[in-house]
């Protein structure tokens, strides 16, 4: 009886031994979307959609200009 | 199509970490990590400059070359950017950047070395635009918001700008060639007027 409970219990550990082991498949970089898809709230700068790349781009280039005096004041003397 | 990059204007920057505050208040960052510090030549010398420096968003990356899980990538907008999912904070990064952009922060009780924290250009990482979790990872996404970068936005002299390398070029070298360069750019006389012919100033 105990050899048998012994020989079902040896079975039953090596029946189960893989069952814990984890999966190790490497995690792929995640795709990253793009800032000009937005999405639009109430934080959102410039009249731009979202999901409208040139005018994103417009709103960039438009952006920066805050960045130089001279296109605020005017042309230095 | 944009290509971000970043310029400092040494002559301008007067070394008042409004873009190293900003920088960290806008993105929540922990304690230790500086994104962004000014870094000063020849501290408490005439004619010392001071310079802005965080990820420079190098076109040939060598954190992207050196990162043994390759969790680098860079967007179309030229923004070199990671994932922190990836990232197993092995620190190769810190070792190949020439400006020391690569953070890591420490966690835990024992200080064990966390996942790697740099400038983002303010663009977030790959989790979705705007989202909590990306927030939570990489901070605020303010190029998906029309915005540009919080640090160059809040400089006060305008020393350190941001945005597409051809925009932010051509306000540099409009700057420069319109202040000149040597004893004309400072000095009495740029302040107060050069002194007329024959009378004191």
């Amino acid at each position: 009886m105990s050899r048998a409970a012994l020989a079902a219990t040896l079975l039953l550990s090596l029946g189960l031994v893989a069952c814990g082991e984890k999966p190790q498949t490497a995690s792929p970089r995640k795709a990253d979307g793009r800032p000009s898809d937005g999405p639009a709230s109430a934080y959102t700068a410039g009249t731009w959609k979202a999901g409208d790349a040139v005018a994103w781009d417009a709103q960039m280039r438009d952006r920066a200009q805050g960045q130089n005096e001279y296109s605020r004041t005017g042309s230095p003397p | 199509m944009a290509r971000m990059k970043f310029i400092c204007d040494a002559e301008r920057c007067i070394e008042c970490n409004g873009c190293t505050t900003a920088c960290k208040a806008e993105h929540d960052v922990p304690w230790g990590v500086n994104r962004r510090r000014v870094v000063t030549l020849n501290d408490g010398v005439p004619g010392e400059k001071s310079i802005s420096v965080a990820c420079m968003h190098c076109s040939d990356a060598p954190c992207m070359a050196v990162c043994p899980v390759d969790c680098f990538y860079r967007t179309d907008e030229g923004v070199v950017l990671h994932d922190k999912d990836v990232c197993i904070g092995c620190g190769y990064c810190s070792y190949a950047c020439p400006f020391g952009a690569p953070q890591f922060p420490s966690n835990g009780t024992f200080g064990l070395r966390g996942k790697m924290d740099k400038c983002t250009f303010c663009a977030g990482g790959p989790e979705d635009n705007g989202s909590q979790a990306e927030y939570e990872k990489y901070g605020r996404n303010r190029l998906a918001e029309g915005k540009l970068p919080a640090c160059a936005e809040m400089c006060s002299t305008k020393a350190l700008l941001g945005g597409d390398g051809d925009v932010v070029a051509d306000i540099f070298r409009n700057r420069v060639l319109t202040r000149g360069k040597g004893s004309e750019v400072w000095g009495w006389g740029t302040a107060y007027g050069k002194p007329a012919e024959g009378k004191k100033s």
